[in-house]
């Protein structure tokens, strides 16, 4: 299915006012940056910016289906056919790595409106891609949207904080923060703060009650499975899961490791450093490593599950048809199997099914010797060499039982990402498979 | 005015108001000590500490859209039975004839927004670094808030007993059958046998325990109403107390020392 005319027809309003809106709100960017900051050369192009938005929503609700702004079809197609979860996982990281690196460039207010507005328009463009539109206005995918949008937003508010306060911190100057030190009375500055907070929100929620209607599928059936089925949008990151891994790891074990390793987390982190004010150079490791967790391996994987999966889980495009049909090729090879039949060309080991138990047990442990051997290594070997090597300074900061929680923690968040790897590289389905025990990793 | 007066200066009024209207100073103080919902709060707070620039005003926005819920989701109560045989009809009732049938989207978008908000706080605390001492104990009671927040919006999930509803709930109730030990498909589950029987079947494992049958059905929307309505909303507020409680007592909003 693509793009057809009776389509752009029920979009037409839709885009017209979002690109109005669009205007309005560069209209009075451009007001702003005249009066209040007398920059007349921004203005000025902030205000040509709010007059091709206007002549876009012109052109969505002139009435002629072709006239309505559009992504050329070849580019959609091109980026179909470049998208699949490894491009999108690698290319999201690289996105987080450039935005880290270049943070000073990027919190600059007018860098930051400039990569808004690309990314509204973007939007735009793209909702007149019928398929792209049908996922994103799915009424319980709403909110995701919303959400990107949010955590771009506040992202960005605090990197800008943290970016000042690191530059006064190197300067020897207490961060902003500190500024602020003087008392105020909480009636009425934090009292009507928080009256106005409600109102607004308020006024928000009714406007979305009222546009949105919530969804109402058909009555449940225990005997028509939908295809795909997914859990509810927070959850979908778990679900994206279940690609590498068995539903006892994704769904049980690593799940109550995120909630333990949360839990764990001030406990872990002894630097002093940081504590009530934005900053970064101050706690890089535990920056990076919290914004790698939250925002690679939690949000970016909800995304993917809740716009990029559809039937049979299979990866789809932003602009194809989810098509229950489409078949994807799935020769993954379990590590024994690699070992002894690949590598050594023997069969893999087996005993008769009479045999006693430890001869049972025994040959288990030899076929899965492999993947047992790179798991201890995994586990065992790599704490202690880390805590002489790259993580010395912590391990003496840190203590044995705290060091040891935090690097176990850092492994099982690691084993999902490198996972990943293994299966792309090397189609490798599971490092150790012990059907015997429904124990597969 | 005099109307004003009058109102202000009646037995009835004093008698709600502990203290005259916060126009100077000191009554500005007093109204915070005398008010039961002011007291929350402290008198007087460091000017970074209500920045929206700081807080972002998360947490507050998430408390409040808890209070939404709260309010829409007992007006929500009038109009829904959770059986089989009601609770498809009564959602589509609020959608095609109740008068409030709003109601219904208020709450669910009211939900999104809270697992949304929950999450902006969490990401707040984090970036400035309020987790750390004193304050170590209050982000894990935080934790145990977000947690429960997410299964408050997953055990709603199911009630309007729709496709939707119950595949949803199918999806995310599997994993519990995978359960180390203690499901039925999960590792270990084969080794606890007692003279032979097995201690761990569709019927006895976790995911059994959670749905109160072996898939999800009429036992299932009732377990999950009792746990929406009841149980969880209930040791979120008393969560929710000590969380407040806590700040106030870790010092207030954090700030640098
Ligand atoms: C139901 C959800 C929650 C509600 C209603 C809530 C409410 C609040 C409120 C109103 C504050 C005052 C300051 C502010 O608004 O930022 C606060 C502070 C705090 N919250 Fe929450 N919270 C929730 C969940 C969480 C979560 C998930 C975490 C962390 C995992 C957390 C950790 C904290 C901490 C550590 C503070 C003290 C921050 C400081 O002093 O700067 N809370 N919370």
């Amino acid at each position: 299915m693509h793009s057809n005319g009776l389509f752009l027809k029920d979009v037409a309003g839709f885009l017209g006012s979002y690109y109005a809106g669009l205007a309005i709100m560069n209209a009075i960017a451009a007001f702003f940056i005249w009066r209040r900051k007398n920059r007349i050369g921004e203005a000025g192009f902030w205000a040509s910016v709010a007059l091709a938005m206007l002549v876009l929503a012109s052109l969505a609700m002139s009435g002629s289906a072709s006239s309505v702004p559009h992504l050329p079809e070849s580019l959609r197609k091109l980026v179909n056919t470049l998208s699949g979860p490894v491009n999108y996982t690698a290319g999201t990281t690289a996105l987080f790595a450039i935005a880290f690196v270049f943070r000073k460039f990027f919190v600059k207010p007018m860098v930051a409106w400039t990569v808004f507005n690309a990314a509204l328009l973007l939007m735009g463009l793209a909702m007149a891609d019928e398929n792209f539109a049908s996922i994103v206005m799915k009424p319980d995918n709403v909110p995701i949207v919303g959400l990107v949008f949010l955590l771009a937003f506040f992202t960005w508010v605090a990197t800008k904080q943290a970016v000042e306060n690191d530059e006064r911190i190197a300067q020897g100057l207490p961060p902003l923060e500190k500024e602020n030190d003087e008392k105020v009375l909480v009636w009425p500055d934090l009292v009507y703060t928080e009256l106005i907070c409600m109102v607004a929100v308020s006024a928000f929620l009714l406007a979305w009650a009222l546009l949105l209607p919530a969804p109402l599928e058909e009555p449940a059936s225990s005997v028509k499975t939908p295809n795909p089925s997914k859990a509810p949008w927070y959850f979908l990151g778990l679900q994206e899961m279940l690609v590498y891994f068995d539903p006892w790891y994704a769904g049980v074990a690593l799940p109550s490791m995120v909630v333990f390793g949360l839990m764990a987390m001030p406990y872990l982190d002894f630097n002093k450093k940081g504590n009530g004010y934005y900053s970064i150079n101050e706690r890089k490791f535990a920056y990076l490593t919290w914004q790698f967790g939250f925002l690679e391996l939690w949000i970016m994987l909800i995304i993917l599950g809740t716009f990029l999966r559809g039937p049979n889980w299979n990866f789809f495009g932003p602009f194809e048809f989810w098509s229950p049909y489409k078949v994807e090729v799935l020769n993954n090879v379990d590590l024994p199997q690699m070992f002894w039949v690949n590598l050594l060309n023997r069969p893999l080991p087996r005993v008769a099914a009479d045999a006693p138990w430890y001869a049972q047990i025994g040959t288990i442990l030899l076929r899965e010797a492999p993947g047992l051997v790179v798991m201890a290594a995994y586990l065992f070997l790599l704490p202690p060499l880390l805590a002489v090597t790259v993580f010395r300074k912590y391990f003496a900061k840190m203590g044995l039982i705290r060091y040891l929680v935090m690097i176990n923690l850092m492994l099982l968040m690691l084993s999902l990402p490198l996972k990943m790897v293994l299966r792309w590289t090397l189609n490798l389905k599971y490092l150790i498979s012990i059907p015997e025990f429904s124990l597969n990793f | 005015m005099a109307i004003g007066e009058t109102i202000r200066n009646s037995q009835i009024w004093k008698s709600i108001f502990r203290h005259p209207m916060p126009l100077d100073r000191r009554n500005r103080i007093v109204v915070m000590l005398t008010n039961f919902f002011l007291h929350l709060h402290p008198v007087s707070i460091k000017k970074q500490g209500i920045a929206l620039s700081f807080t972002w005003c998360m947490g507050g926005v998430t408390f409040f859209l808890f209070l939404v819920e709260t309010v829409t989701g007992v007006l929500l109560m009038f109009y829904y039975r959770p059986t089989l045989e009601w609770a498809y009809n009564d959602i589509l009732a609020l959608r095609d004839v109740t008068s409030l049938g709003v109601l219904r989207e208020l709450h669910r978008w009211g939900a999104h927004a809270m697992v949304i908000t929950t999450w902006l706080h969490m990401y707040r605390v984090f970036l400035t670094g309020s987790y750390k001492p004193p304050r170590e104990f209050n982000w894990v009671i935080g934790v145990i808030l977000l947690l429960l927040t997410l299964l408050l919006s997953f055990t709603g999930y199911l009630l309007p007993w729709d496709q939707l509803a119950i595949w949803a709930i199918t999806v995310g109730s599997n994993m519990a059958r995978a359960s180390p030990l203690l499901g039925y498909e999960g590792p270990g589950q084969q080794l606890l046998t007692i003279g032979g029987i097995d201690m761990i079947t569709d019927g006895s494992d976790a995911r059994f325990g959670l749905l109160g049958a072996r898939f999800v059905g009429e036992e299932t929307l009732n377990r999950f109403y009792v746990l929406h309505c009841i149980a969880i909303p209930l040791a979120v507020s008393l969560l929710l107390a000590i969380h407040f409680w806590r700040v106030r007592k870790d010092g207030g909003i954090s700030g640098p020392l």
